[in-house]
């Protein structure tokens, strides 16, 4: 047992010093956080004989895709001190493009990059939009909100059903257990994601510059092209799952994906993401909070309570999530 | 002088510390009314402080405080405002997307009878009958603060204060923005003031003003009072010497004087309203001082050498090659490293670990197609931490959490770590105790000697002379004198940076 310590202490994973009263009431809300998710599981294993079922995992998982998905772009944004709102009409917009293309028979791959692009698009123009003309974050994609879904109308008013089955089946197929394609992209976004917020020179200069900017700047990193960079991913991650979503619905209508940045701006919050900058916040906590609110909504659903109702617990939800932070900052 | 019981303001026995530092030790102040009496002592001599625990906005450790001999008890500015104390200070107190009037009526703007509407038409006159009265006029008492210049806020803030008719007006470096105009229209409202028996504390560098318009002046020194003198009995260099007289202690480690092949040549740089046609060399391994006083131009001629704020004209050399610097990141590719004087404001991220903040400025340098080679980055983190000696020795501990001086060694750290040739260090030692002072002029006599040229940028003229093989004065945005470390004494730099003969 010494031995084991003295390794990870040699690793630099315990440090010899003791740790700060602080460090130790941080750590104190994530590990309840962790408890009050397994207690969340137990209640739901004990009053659902459904909860446990490989039917109800595989919705369960499938379901949180989309979430998840958009909460990992949000979560890039938010570390540089951003938002970005527009993510639910870039949905929209990449769901109807690549219904779209492929009634025009393109062929599957092509139809799911142009869709792709259309995010990358709308990401860098937000970001070139916010870094160039230093406006706020909020306002900017508050103002492609309204733009992007008005393009995606002009695209079509009416909803396309994408006529491939292929497109259909490839993502919804379960590979091994309940894990279908689309729920194993997400998985690997989390992976990938974890790799580049903390191993490459980009996310390390994304999370720094949403504690100070001007500090990045004099360090010698580009500031600007980061920002565009996150708002880029966030946008391209938007697009994806909104790919999936028209996957998994077999429709895309114009109105897809309204309200779908709040569910995502309250996973990462969830997750310890402080918004406005300040720091907190990470992949696997952006990853609890997903899975937290997919938890909460499947149980509700499994007892048949009304969505009103399940909207206003999620807002109890993100409030006390917030609230058992606070402190710590 | 005047008896004991004629003294207004009484300030006996006032201790300050700040983080353990013994700001002021058993200072005792008197004035009277109808008197303009100055404070004058290098920075960080505690001028301010004082001025602060008068006026509440910050509390004294020990002490007591007489008005017209009755102890008075300021908490905070507000029970100084019922006492009849203003203070103007450097920093504005004004609220910018206000009108002048507004700022200047704060809290007693008049409202209309029937609804209790502002009522604009009497507020804006009541505002300019202010200003008319203390000589102000001219000032649209209906445009924006935001819109003023630097000066004419400086007077609606001045404004602000003489409204209330205060018994005791602090101004504090009033002038610092002022034009000759402006300063001549302020003499006058002291005047006035005077006339009107109000005591009058002025704190000012520039000491023409303070012999222009002081009846006496009190001079302290590291936080303590070194005489009361009256500028008819005295003159410029006198004060001056009462000001820096000290020996220089053995803090500074010793540096021996020789030739040094040019690193850096810095040939007519200028920057429009911020410095002026800058020549001067650094050699290798040479520590090169920058005093001036706040103000000066130093801090933007280190920002241009970094690419920070690109000069406009003139050149800079390094190694013989002409640089561009158009942005940090070209002269951190030269070798080029700014340390800059506001640690928390663009020096640190404070919400990121101490080796993400280490390693910030050398992310290219250990990396490869933009991904962090782990063990290089640690590597170099630790090395850092073990050469500045930074507690606690945890490299994943948070910045916010260490002390001001450890967070000073990590912003040094970040720089050394992209091994830099030049170092333009600004204020490095601003807001750090004692014992890590002394570390850090001994780790930049150990810099200087591996090789690497300093530029130290002080508001301290002890630092100055102390690491400094050479010293320039600037002065109003121009290099005014370059002096050795034979010829360099308190006097001359004070004497070259203050614009006065000696």
């Amino acid at each position: 047992m010494t031995n084991l310590m003295d390794r990870l202490r040699a690793m630099g994973e315990i440090p010899l010093v003791k740790m700060s009263a602080e460090r130790i009431r941080r750590q104190w809300v994530d590990y309840s956080f962790l408890g009050a998710f397994f207690l969340l599981i137990l209640v739901a294993a004990s009053m659902s004989d459904v909860f446990f079922s490989g039917q109800n995992i595989s919705n369960l998982l499938r379901q949180i895709v989309t979430n998840g998905l958009i909460s990992l772009g949000m979560l890039v944004v938010i570390l540089t001190g951003g938002i970005d709102l527009s993510v639910g009409s870039v949905v929209a917009f990449s769901a109807i493009v690549v219904s779209g293309m492929i009634n025009k028979h393109l062929p599957l791959p092509i139809a799911i990059v142009i869709a792709l692009s259309v995010g990358v698009l709308a990401g860098a123009f937000n970001g070139f939009m916010i870094s160039r003309f230093k406006l706020q974050p909020f306002i900017v994609t508050l103002a492609t909100v309204g733009t992007i879904r008005g393009l995606v109308y002009v695209y079509s008013e009416t909803p396309i059903t994408p006529l491939d089955q292929s497109f259909r089946t490839i993502f919804s197929t379960a590979i091994f257990g309940p894990f279908t394609l689309s729920i194993l992209i997400m998985l690997a976004a989390f992976l990938v994601a974890l790799f580049f917020i903390n191993r490459t020179t980009a996310g390390r200069a994304i999370v720094a510059i949403g504690g100070n900017e001007e500090a990045v700047r004099l360090a010698g990193i580009n500031v600007r092209r980061h920002i565009i960079l996150a708002y880029i991913i966030s946008g391209l991650c938007a697009a994806l799952a909104g790919v999936l979503l028209a996957s998994r619905l077999g429709i895309a209508q114009p109105s897809l994906g309204a309200g779908f940045e709040l569910d995502a701006i309250a996973a990462c919050v969830i997750g310890g993401a402080t918004l406005g900058g300040g720091g907190g916040g990470g992949v696997l906590g952006t990853f609890g909070g997903v899975l937290t609110l997919g938890l909460i909504n499947n149980l509700l659903n499994l007892f048949n309570v009304q969505s009103y109702y399940q909207q206003i617990l999620k807002g109890v939800i993100i409030l006390f999530a917030v609230l058992a932070r606070r402190s710590n900052r | 002088m005047s008896t004991e019981s004629r003294n207004t303001l009484q300030m006996h026995g006032i201790c300050k510390s700040f983080d353990g530092g013994l700001v002021l030790r058993d200072v005792d102040f008197s004035a009277e009314a109808g008197e303009v009496h100055a404070i004058s002592g290098e920075n960080g001599a505690g001028k301010s402080t004082l001025m602060r625990i008068l006026s509440g906005a910050i509390s004294r450790d020990s002490g007591e405080i007489l008005l017209d001999g009755h102890p008075i008890n300021v908490a905070n500015p507000f029970q100084a405002h019922r006492l009849g104390i203003r203070a103007v200070y450097q920093e504005f107190s004004l609220i910018p997307h206000l009108t002048v009037a507004e700022n200047i009526l704060l809290g007693q703007m008049p409202v209309t009878k029937s609804v209790k509407w502002i009522d604009w038409p009497k507020a804006n006159q009541a505002a300019e009958n202010i200003l008319q009265e203390i000589g102000f006029s001219g000032l649209d008492v209906r445009s924006r603060v935001s819109h003023l210049g630097v000066s004419q806020q400086q007077m609606v803030e001045i404004a602000k204060a003489v409204a209330t008719k205060p018994r005791i007006l602090i101004l504090d470096e009033p002038s610092a923005v002022l034009s000759q105009e402006e300063l001549k229209r302020l003499f006058t409202l002291i005047r006035k003031l005077k006339q009107d028996s109000a005591l009058v504390l002025y704190i000012s560098h520039r000491l023409d003003e303070v012999f222009e318009i002081a009846d006496r002046i009190t001079v302290l020194k590291d936080g303590q009072v070194v005489g009361t003198v009256r500028p008819k009995e005295t003159d410029q260099s006198t004060l001056i010497k009462m000001m820096v007289g000290r020996a220089l202690s053995e803090i500074y480690p010793k540096r021996e004087a020789k030739a040094r092949p040019t690193v850096l040549a810095v040939e007519k740089l200028s920057r429009e309203g911020s410095f002026h046609n800058i020549s001067f060399t650094l050699g290798r391994g040479e520590i090169v001082g920058f005093f001036g006083l706040v103000g000066s131009g130093r801090t933007q001629l280190v920002r241009a050498i970094f690419g920070a704020e690109p000069a406009t004209s003139g050149e800079v050399r390094l190694e013989n090659r002409v640089l561009r610097l158009k942005s940090p990141s070209d002269a951190l590719r030269s070798g080029i490293a700014l340390l800059t004087e506001d640690r928390k404001r663009d020096g640190l991220v404070l919400s990121c670990s101490m080796g993400d903040n280490i390693s910030l400025a050398s992310l290219d340098r250990i990396s490869r197609w933009g991904i962090l080679n782990m063990r290089r980055r640690n590597e170099g983190v630790q090395q850092k931490i073990q050469d500045l000696n930074i507690r606690p020795p945890e490299s994943k501990r948070l910045i916010r959490y260490l002390s001001g001086g450890n967070q000073q060694k990590v912003v040094l750290a970040k720089w050394l770590l992209t091994q830099a040739k030049v170092l333009l260090l600004d204020e490095p030692t601003r807001g750090v105790d004692v014992a890590t002072k002394v570390e850090l002029y001994q780790i930049m006599n150990d810099l200087a000697n591996s090789g690497v040229a300093i530029l130290l940028v002080s508001s301290e003229l002890p630092e100055v002379l102390g690491m400094s093989d050479r010293v320039w004065v600037m002065r109003e945005r121009n290099l005014v004198g370059e002096f050795t470390k034979a010829q360099a004494s308190e006097e001359n730099l004070l004497a070259a940076a203050a614009g006065v003969n000696v």
